[in-house]
């Protein structure tokens, strides 16, 4: 029941702009094309499902984008200037921004700081370190990177669904799961719908600030990691701005943008809704790439218009009466 | 009630608190027994709540021990008091609106299997704990979409189920209807059935007659007495929550000068509020002071409100010098030449960071609107002017007014609003919180105001302050003017009587 209203309109939106799409592209509806909307969407909508958790709790995550610039060429340098075998660096990486995820996580409990100050110096930390790493594009040649581009699973009309689509679509459902299955999901919603109220209930309330933060920036190190595997490089420029793409794909999702509400699913659905304005913009062909931002925009605007008169409807006099039997 | 021994639940003994000089609490003991209902009552900064906060840990005591059933407990927290057996239930719910009731109940306690929630366990004991409470709701929907009533029922469900022995409630029927505050009220004889001890805060009298075995009566800081709710007449209750001894306090009364011939300076007639405050009459003269007495929650500051335009009435007819006017708002209020000086000076009044200059030319410059600015020259003339009228001190007009003891803030704030050169002044409880010498300064000022020509509103808790100085008063009770006295019969057992009176048998035998 929570959150349901703003996911199936987020729902809706998807469908009708999907139909509208098929109608003027027809080419649009086939497992093909959507194979590839998962496929290029795969490292945002990884990003997207840890950050769904952070705002919920009512926070912000804005390093995601610069941990994943990190990673890539983190993980690039790793391979081929340093001879790491490819699924020690994975683990590395993880291992490395798990923990700076956590140290966020601390540093805003601890002084509480305001999550926005805190992750944008996170955010400008990552970025210039991984132009101190490198300040070029690292191509990555080896073996498991060619191997892991060409597994796919077919699909009837001659889609692929490829690794990285499958690992995107794990992540959506597991964070899915822990979101709305366990106590840490449930103590996410209380931190967001009040921290005060949550400490006196007797959530941890640091500890949990420190795992959340430290899931959004293991899911962000997830993502760079899927977005080598995409680009087969490491480019310390790449993802820039990524974690606004990733606040405006959770807002559309449903999720208040104050926390306390909201789904991984929606997430996942407000994903496929940039996927698929930028899959129409390509496929118009002269309408200029510019518009998948504008796009993104007017329907970020109507999102958090539609919000703020859900919230406005729910603050209105309370309907259920105490309903006291004998 | 028989007098017998009963164990006693919790014990404070000697609780001591203080802010900066402020003594919140001076050596105030507290006795709970099992199965009690024990309602904790005084008026506004008595120190009901800095002491359910230092038994409860969430702000630490400066001296005094806490024993529950004889044992000594020291708890750093609201976390640690619940461990304890300490559960508070605060007017505004502390739980989480965006959760389901369910989660609420068991938050961070649900029932687990390998992980998961198990979420049809964790609704169906929630069903069966609300209906141990005579509550049969949706467990699944939001907590926020239910009322308050059901609200508290939940936090007081949660608190009982962690097992709490001693409950404490504060203002829990504020915002609650008769029939929610009838069911509220089995709840807590059920639980206090079990042998749990019931704090009870409220300010509703009836409501602490109807419900409590016993009554505990602070009054600034201090323990005025615990009595049994039984053998305590309700004019005996309202002069431990008021007033000192009569007899002390009935000569003090200074004498103010005949009033008959001065002019009206604003009137209201029928003016009210639903819901808020009932119509009343009241007419302010210049030259006269008018006190509002009450109890808290009796309307008085509503009142003021209305009168001010802070608070828009939906009947009657204001007027100002015999001309109607309409109060829609304060900036109404303050262009018909009133000043309001309200109650919680910290968060209402001053702006603790400006300094006194500003804050006095604050109000001023609001009236003369932002495209006529003072200039410093002049703001600087009238911050001097009235730090030397009103004696501020230190005499420093660009020192940050929070640094000033809070009897000169209040002198800062009166200076705002004489600037403006008002014509009503109204003063909310203007010397609350101030000390002695402070005190007897602000009366003093207010007389001197008055003699200028201003006409005055005042509230006051402190019933001989009221008597000192005003030439009326008026007495509200349940949020309605129920007397008016005048002359002679201003004195401080009137009022009380005023106060008491309960339906029909009114002891009016004090008025002349």
């Amino acid at each position: 029941m929570k959150g349901l209203p703003p996911v199936l309109i987020t729902a809706i939106v998807l469908v009708l702009g999907f139909a509208l799409c098929a109608v003027q592209f027809p080419n649009i509806a086939s497992t093909r094309v959507v194979g590839n909307l998962l496929t290029d969407n795969a490292f945002l909508g990884i990003v997207a499902t840890g950050m769904t958790f952070v705002i919920i709790s009512g926070g912000i995550d804005l390093s995601v984008g610069s941990v994943i610039g990190f990673t890539t060429v983190f993980v690039a340098l790793a391979i081929e200037r340093w001879g790491v075998p490819p699924l020690v660096a994975f683990v590395a990486i993880l291992v490395l921004s798990a923990g700076f995820g956590a140290a966020m996580g601390a540093v805003i409990h601890v002084f509480d700081l305001p999550p926005f100050i805190v992750t944008l110096a996170g955010m400008f930390l990552a970025r210039g370190a991984s132009f101190l790493l490198s300040t070029e594009s690292v191509p990555i040649t080896a073996p498991i990177y060619s191997t892991v581009s060409d597994f796919a699973l077919r699909l009837p009309g001659g889609g692929r669904l490829t690794a990285i689509a499958i690992i995107m679509l794990a992540i959506v459902i597991g964070g899915a799961l822990l979101l709305t299955l366990t106590r840490f999901g449930a103590n996410v919603y209380a931190l967001g719908g009040n921290r005060v109220a949550a400490n006196l209930m007797g959530v941890a309330v640091g500890r949990m600030t420190v795992r959340i933060y430290m899931l959004s920036s293991l899911l962000a190190g997830i993502a760079g990691i899927v977005f080598s595997f995409y680009t087969s490089a490491g480019y310390s420029l790449s993802a820039v701005g990524v974690e606004l793409d990733t606040i405006a794909a959770v807002v559309i999702g449903g999720t208040l943008l104050t926390g306390g509400q909201g789904s991984v699913i929606g997430t996942f659905l407000g994903v496929l809704i940039q996927g698929l304005i930028q899959t129409y913009i390509n496929f118009d062909g002269t309408l200029s790439s510019w518009w998948t931002k504008i796009a993104t925009g007017v329907l970020l605007f109507a999102f958090i218009a539609l919000q703020q008169a859900l919230v406005a409807l729910a603050r209105r006099p309370v309907a259920k009466s105490a309903g006291a039997a004998s | 009630m028989e007098n017998s021994p009963a164990p006693s639940l919790l014990e404070a003994r000697g609780i001591s608190k203080s802010f900066g000089a402020v003594r919140a609490l001076q050596e105030v003991d507290f006795t709970l027994r099992a199965g009690e209902i024990h309602a904790l009552l005084g008026e506004n900064g008595a120190g009901k709540s800095t002491l359910i906060k230092a038994i409860t840990g969430v702000f630490p005591r400066d001296a005094g021990v806490i024993r529950i059933s004889g044992e000594e407990v020291a708890p750093r927290s609201a976390k640690a008091a619940l461990q304890a057996g300490i559960a508070t239930v605060y007017q505004e719910v502390n739980l989480l609106p965006n959760l389901s009731v369910a989660q609420n109940l068991f938050l961070d306690r649900q029932p687990m299997r390998l992980g998961i929630v198990r979420e049809a366990e964790m609704r169906r004991r929630a069903k069966a704990l609300l209906g141990g409470f005579g509550l049969d709701i949706d467990v699944s929907a939001p907590l926020g979409s239910y009322s308050v009533a059901v609200q508290h029922v939940t936090a007081i469900a949660r608190a009982v189920d962690l097992s709490a022995r001693v409950l404490i409630l504060d203002e829990p029927t504020a915002s609650l209807d008769r029939h929610e505050v009838e069911i509220l009220f089995d709840i807590m004889r059920q639980l206090a059935g079990r042998g749990i001890g019931i704090v009870f805060v409220s300010h509703f009298l009836d409501q602490v007659y109807e419900i409590s075995d016993c009554i505990t009566v602070l009054r600034n800081g201090r323990l005025v007495g615990q009595r049994e709710t039984a053998s305590l007449p309700r004019l005996e209750l309202i002069r431990m929550m008021l007033g000192r001894e009569l007899a002390e306090t009935t000569s003090v009364r200074a004498a103010t000068g005949e009033h008959q011939a001065r002019e009206v300076c604003a009137s209201f007639e029928g003016y009210g509020k639903a819901g808020y405050v009932a119509p009343f009459n009241l007419e302010l003269r210049h030259g006269e002071v008018v006190g509002l007495a009450g109890l808290l929650g009796s309307g008085r500051t509503e009142t003021a409100r209305l009168v001010f335009g802070a608070e828009r009435a939906d009947r009657g007819q204001a007027k100002v010098e015999g001309e109607p006017v309409r109060l829609l708002s304060p900036r109404d209020g303050v262009r018909h030449g009133f000043g309001y000086c309200p109650e919680e000076r910290k968060t209402d009044g001053i702006v603790a960071e400006l300094t006194v200059r500003e804050n006095i030319v604050l109000a001023l410059q609001a009236k003369r609107g932002l495209h006529r600015p003072l200039s410093r020259r002049e703001q600087d003339e009238i911050a001097s002017r009235y730090v030397k009228m009103l004696d501020i001190r230190p005499p420093d007009p660009e020192r940050p007014v929070g640094l000033l003891s809070g009897g000169n803030q209040q002198k800062v704030l009166l200076a705002r609003w004489l600037a403006t050169s008002p014509r009503l002044l109204v003063l909310d409880e203007p010397t609350r919180g101030i000390d002695v010498g402070a005190h007897a300064e602000i009366i003093r000022l207010i007389r001197e105001l008055c003699d200028d020509g201003l006409a005055l509103l005042v509230i006051s808790s402190e019933l001989d302050e009221i008597v000192t100085y005003s030439d009326r008063v008026v007495v509200l009770r349940d949020r309605a003017h129920v007397d008016e006295l005048t002359g002679e019969a201003i004195d401080i057992s009137n009022i009380l009587a005023a106060i008491a009176a309960d339906s029909a048998v009114v002891a009016h035998e004090g008025r002349a």
